[in-house]
């Protein structure tokens, strides 16, 4: 992408660009400035930067430590003195496991989305556009995985390889390189035909050239579209193999897992039960309308 | 443009000379036989018009040219372009030719252009790969391709992407594209054909502005008599993959001699045809794959006798540079 934007510096020399007032654009800045001004996505982005950054700073940021346990202060309501969100089964403050738990839970909706974005386009725009047998291979072998239901697949794999952080994320990227392969496939056959891949062929661009420089510009948008509605569902994935035990295991702070043993104590203390839950869908409602946004965005046409 | 020099019409040799020009689709066991055996000579400076309906091979045998075909498709036959043998290039070498020595505009200029990229960033590309030039000259260069192509506010254009210009700018814009690095020869696939009439004919009168201008030779793909008329040196009518009748202009107008292009003038509206009614062709143009015996045009042809199917005529020639595909045209003139 660094080609695309290194000579609009250099074209503004006085001799071309004398007395120009248009400012020029490229596509990704154009697509760039159409998503900041949709207040949706912006506030979206807000929060999740918010997430993000009590994340990284969590161990400067939280009141409590996240592992040690207090009999005495078991599932104190919301709003007691110094448990601003009270505490969980074993008296840990869960704001501070909130926050904890934003690592892992974050981590687990990116990371296997970007591992499966980049491998999935890959392979979907080699197949997309060389078709014939090299199509026939790589659709093939995503068909077998597309037979099982995502979170079944999740749920397999994971319990192939067993649990553990790394094995989760190797899981969940897995699962979801056949998805965003299809995608990027079905949007590449459609680009390939199109007159303007001729006409560069035509102009003697080779098919590196004309996959990097063409094909994958014009099918980005619907693949990072898709690929960021996967995040939403790569956490509640992730959260759903903790909570069946064969993701992090006790005591990690992770919101499905909390969300696993909070859940004896629902009685108890419903909201405290409920908090992991509601940042997992705040999480994933704020990933979801943000993809709607980058579709908008990154949409050619005005 | 003061580089492309123009070299003597006598010492000339032809720019692009085909012979024996065949292009088959195959594919499980099918062959589709699009051109069957096509031969020609095109000097600099000279447009040649591949007039023929739909199907009858204009465009794969311009696309062959360049090799610009499908991976099913074999080619065969020779084809020499300024002194060299298209056929033996390997890859590397045919993208080197192809943008630089031909190029090539399209019929559908909306589709034809990237709608990601603006127009000049797509000109500057095209110049940057090939010669190797900064952006900045590229774009300068992209600068002086628009404004040669008469796109009036043309710094303001360069920055614009192709669905914000209209249907004409549009192809302005791909012509633009295509001799952005001053071929020698540039292929049209009906590019007025996706225009309305006004902007038809101001597209032509470019073209044909431009190739004297820049003194290139052009093969023009079309189904409009009309728009052959206004841009065409010679045109080569096209029927089942085959000329079957060649020669200039003027003269194929005026005094067809093979009954398809006879049919071809009696179907087309043109000054003068008000009063009287237009004759259709009869009958559909053959399927190429299931082709009749001999000539392929003797099914729907109103003169046709029973030595038609026998064989595949010849091209005779009518007089010298004229030529058509017709027994009845071998018949009547000792070649």
């Amino acid at each position: 992408m660094a080609r695309r934007t290194t000579y609009v510096d250099e074209t503004l020399t006085p001799q071309i660009a004398g007395g120009r007032t248009r400012i020029q654009r490229t596509y990704w800045q154009a697509a760039r400035r159409r998503l900041v001004r949709d207040p949706v996505s912006m506030g979206c982005i807000s929060i999740l930067s918010l997430m993000v950054a009590a994340a990284i700073f969590a161990p400067w940021i939280t009141p409590h430590d996240p592992y040690v346990t207090s009999i005495v202060n078991r599932l104190k309501p919301v709003g007691t003195p110094g448990y601003l969100l009270g505490t969980d089964e074993l008296g840990r403050d869960m704001l501070t496991r909130l926050i904890y738990g934003g690592r892992i839970s974050l981590l687990m909706g990116l990371l296997p989305i970007a591992v499966a974005t980049l491998f999935g386009s890959v392979l979907g725009v080699v197949a997309g556009y060389f078709g014939g047998k090299t199509n026939m291979i790589i659709m093939r072998v995503a068909d077998v995985f597309f037979a099982f239901p995502s979170v079944l697949l999740a749920v397999g794999l994971a319990g192939a390889l067993g649990a553990g952080v790394v094995n989760v994320l190797i899981s969940l990227s897995l699962v979801f390189i056949p998805p965003i392969t299809r995608v990027a496939e079905a949007a590449t056959t459609q680009i390939r035909t199109q007159d303007f891949v001729e006409a560069a062929r035509a102009t003697g661009a080779s098919a590196p050239r004309i996959i990097i420089g063409h094909v994958m510009t014009n099918v980005s948008s619907p693949i990072l579209t898709y690929a960021s509605s996967l995040i939403g569902l790569s956490i509640v994935l992730a959260s759903g193999l903790s909570f069946l035990g064969l993701g992090m295991s006790p005591p990690l702070a992770d919101w499905g897992l909390m969300l696993n043993t909070l859940r004896q104590s629902i009685y108890l203390a419903p909201v405290n039960a409920v908090l992991p839950g509601v940042m997992i869908l705040i999480a994933s409602v704020c990933f979801n309308l943000l993809s709607d946004g980058l579709r908008t965005a990154m949409d050619v046409k005005p | 443009m003061a580089e492309s020099s123009m070299p003597s019409e006598k010492t000339n040799p032809p720019l692009l000379s085909v012979r024996g020009l065949t292009a088959a689709f195959r594919s499980e066991g099918m062959s589709l036989d699009a051109v069957n055996g096509v031969d020609f000579d095109l000097t600099l400076g000279k447009t040649l018009c591949l007039l023929g309906e739909s199907g009858s091979g204009k465009t794969v045998t311009m696309r062959s040219l360049i090799r610009l075909l499908p991976p099913t498709a074999r080619i065969g036959g020779r084809i020499e372009l300024d002194g060299v043998d298209v056929q033996s290039l390997d890859d590397e070498h045919l993208r080197a030719i192809r943008g630089t020595k031909v190029s090539m505009i399209f019929q559908e200029p909306m589709t034809a252009l990237d709608p990601v990229f603006t127009v000049g960033h797509q000109i500057a590309e095209v110049v940057v790969w090939h010669e190797g030039v900064s952006w900045s000259a590229g774009r300068k260069r992209a600068l002086e391709m628009l404004d040669l192509v008469q796109v009036p506010s043309a710094r303001r254009r360069l920055d614009s992407y192709s669905h914000e210009l209209s249907g004409g700018l549009r192809q302005r814009a791909m012509i633009a594209l295509a001799l952005a690095c001053r071929p020698k020869l540039l292929l049209a696939d009906e590019p007025t054909t996706a225009l309305d009439a006004t902007v038809q004919i101001q597209i032509l009168l470019l073209l044909r502005e431009l190739q004297r201008e820049l003194g290139m030779a052009t093969i023009f793909v079309t189904h409009d008599l009309g728009v052959a008329c206004e841009i065409a040196d010679r045109v080569a009518v096209m029927y089942a993959g085959r000329f079957v009748e060649t020669g200039e202009i003027g003269e194929v107008i005026k005094t067809p001699q093979h009954p398809y292009t006879i049919g071809l003038l009696r179907s087309t509206v043109h000054a003068g045809s008000e009063k009287g009614r237009l004759t259709p062709i009869p009958g559909a143009p053959p399927d190429l794959l299931n082709m009749p015996p001999g000539c392929a045009f003797a099914p729907r042809c109103s003169r046709a006798v029973g030595a038609c199917s026998d064989h595949v005529p010849e091209l005779a020639q009518v007089k010298p540079g004229r030529e058509a595909r017709c027994i009845l045209v071998s018949e009547t003139t000792p070649s």
